[in-house]
């Protein structure tokens, strides 16, 4: 595609980076936006800055949040001695939006991948190590994608929290289309929750 | 499983042609170039999704045109199975059978089942260690689909095995308990995966020289000589001993990717010491314990596809193959040559009259 404008055109490529948006609906998104007016766009353009400047992670489950601690980790409603390993935000939401699920997260922000130069210290495993030191679960639920590298993080994390006295479970295999608990129906993954297997009962299979 | 009619669309040089097979033996016959090759090729594709001879598939289709299309009707006890592949340039292919499309391409792998034999597979010998592997491991997932499982997770364990080795190398680091849960599942599987290449090796050797010396007629000893460096231990013990030597190279130095099966007649290297009749063979008998392998594994006859049969091997040993091909061992066996009058020669013996297709 040639463009007849600079602006427009770095317009567009920033669209496209997007997951998901290709350089022609970049260019559709753009077109629509010219034909806004100016305080739109301009509201537009604040909300995408304050996304930045006006969240944080949750201190205690790395959750996105405008506040210190998140409503999760805050509300008094929450079983606090039931903490769910998720990869990111995306999952969590995919549990939550099942209502099976009443304790708490912990987001680690990745799983390991040496591929992608992604380690343990590039994800939060230090702070769960720690949570998992001060907070005094009974249960730990191991909800990664069910991915090579998801697996191998799973057992990773096993090996370095497991102790006696903590429970450490996983959600049902093979429940998740593809692994990934994003895309599975509430129904099913609801399931799966209440289902959940030992982990240790998994391994050597 | 019988192949009853084939038609095929811009697949390769072929831009328009539908076939109909009413023997049990099909002969290709026609002038170099013509595309009796790519027939065959066409009935691989129908079985395994993909070309025998060319993995990219773009190249597949007819160059000058923007589709292809193969299209097979097999007749499975009685039961008609149409199998539809579609392929348009720059869009993933279509695979259906009897007009539903499949989720995924690896649900149709093991449906039909087929053997190719083509001069080309001399890459066996004159391969590396990998064409070999690659030999072996695809005969043993069409039995055993955990096998391919497991052989899909081995190379994604190595993949990140050997990242990590990297990055400790580069960075002048090294962290045990990082490499450990790799270790760990690695040699899980990889301990799997070796016990399946031994058990296989050796029944299939046993098949394998019977039927060397069916074809061969001689008193040559022809072997399979499985070698990995799990026969010195278990996986772990293996990444244990090696792991100053992995640290150094920053990848995975020993373990069941390194396997190889060494060809040998009586005694001594195949490569080296024998005659172009005997190489051929030696992978004659390989490919057609392959089939035994196959028909014993799905509970029906392989389609066999012999390419340029007579390339490189004399007379009497087409002969004794044909002599075997005909048997009731086998179902349906698609050949090429450039000669009718010699493959019908080579029949006289048996009580069998091929169909005779030329292709010009
Ligand atoms: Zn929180």
């Amino acid at each position: 595609m040639n463009f007849s404008s600079k602006i427009v055109e770095q317009a567009v490529d920033e669209f496209a980076k997007l997951p998901g948006v290709g350089r022609k609906t970049a260019f559709r998104f753009v077109v629509h936006l010219l034909k806004k007016d100016r305080s739109e766009l301009s509201a537009f353009a604040h909300s995408l800055l304050k996304l930045k400047e006006e969240t944080r992670e949750c201190k205690l489950c790395h959750n996105i949040t405008e506040t210190d601690i998140c409503s999760i980790c805050a509300s008094p409603r929450r079983d606090r001695k039931t903490l769910m390993v998720v990869e990111d935000i995306r999952d969590m939401l995919a549990i939550e939006s099942t209502e099976q699920f009443t304790g708490l997260y912990h987001l680690l922000g990745g799983v390991i991948s040496p591929i992608d130069g992604i380690g343990p210290s590039d994800i939060t495993a230090q702070h769960l190590m720690q949570r998992v030191q001060e907070e005094g679960f009974s249960e730990l639920i191991m909800a990664l994608r069910t991915t090579i590298e998801g697996d191998t993080t799973n057992f990773y994390l096993y090996k370095k929290l497991r102790r006696p006295g903590l429970k450490i479970t996983t959600i049902a295999r093979g429940v998740a289309i593809g692994g990934e608990l994003e895309y599975a129906d509430e129904i099913t993954l609801g399931r799966s929750i209440l289902h959940r297997l030992e982990y240790e009962n998994t391994l050597t299979k | 499983m019988h192949l009853a009619s084939l038609s095929l669309l811009n697949f390769r040089n072929h831009n328009e042609i539908s076939l109909q097979f009413d023997k049990r033996i099909v002969c290709f016959t026609g002038a170099n170039g013509s595309g009796k090759t790519n027939l065959l090729d066409a009935v691989y594709y129908l079985a395994f999704c993909k070309s025998y001879f060319n993995p990219a598939d773009h190249q597949i289709i007819n160059h000058t045109e923007a589709l292809m299309v193969v299209q097979g009707t097999f007749d499975d006890n009685n039961e008609e199975l149409k199998i539809y592949c579609g392929l348009k340039r720059g869009q993933r292919k279509i695979f259906k059978k009897n007009g539903r499309e499949y989720d995924r391409l690896s649900d149709h792998i093991g449906l039909i089942s087929a053997v190719m034999i083509s001069p080309t597979d001399h890459f066996l010998i004159s391969g590396g260690s990998e064409d070999r592997r690659r030999f072996l491991d695809s005969v043993i997932s069409m039995q055993d689909r955990s096998y391919l499982e497991n052989l899909i997770a081995y190379n994604r364990f190595l993949l990140q095995r050997n990242s990590l080795l990297r990055s400790f190398a580069e960075r002048n680091y090294f962290d045990e308990a990082s490499i450990e849960v790799w270790d760990m599942q690695l040699s899980q599987v990889a301990d799997v995966i070796h016990l399946k290449r031994k058990e296989f090796i050796t029944s299939f050797a046993t098949v394998f020289s019977d039927i060397y010396s069916q074809i061969g007629a001689t008193r040559e000893i022809p072997t399979l000589n499985y070698e990995s460096p799990l026969e010195q231990g278990s996986a772990q013990e293996i990444l244990t001993q090696n792991m100053q030597r992995d640290r150094m190279a920053g990848t995975t130095t020993s373990g069941i990717h390194k396997d190889d099966i060494e060809f040998q007649l009586d005694g001594f290297p195949l490569k080296k010491f024998a005659s172009q009749g005997q190489q051929k063979t030696f992978l004659l008998s390989l490919k057609i314990a392959q089939y035994y392998w196959l028909k014993a594994a799905n509970g029906g006859n392989p389609i066999l596809l012999l390419d340029d049969i007579f390339e490189k091997l004399d007379n009497t040993r087409v002969e004794r193959l044909f002599n075997l091909v005909a048997s009731d061992n086998f179902g349906q066996v698609f050949i090429t040559d450039t000669d009718a009058k010699r493959i019908k020669k080579a029949f006289l013996q048996t009580n069998i009259e091929p169909q005779f297709i030329p292709i010009v």
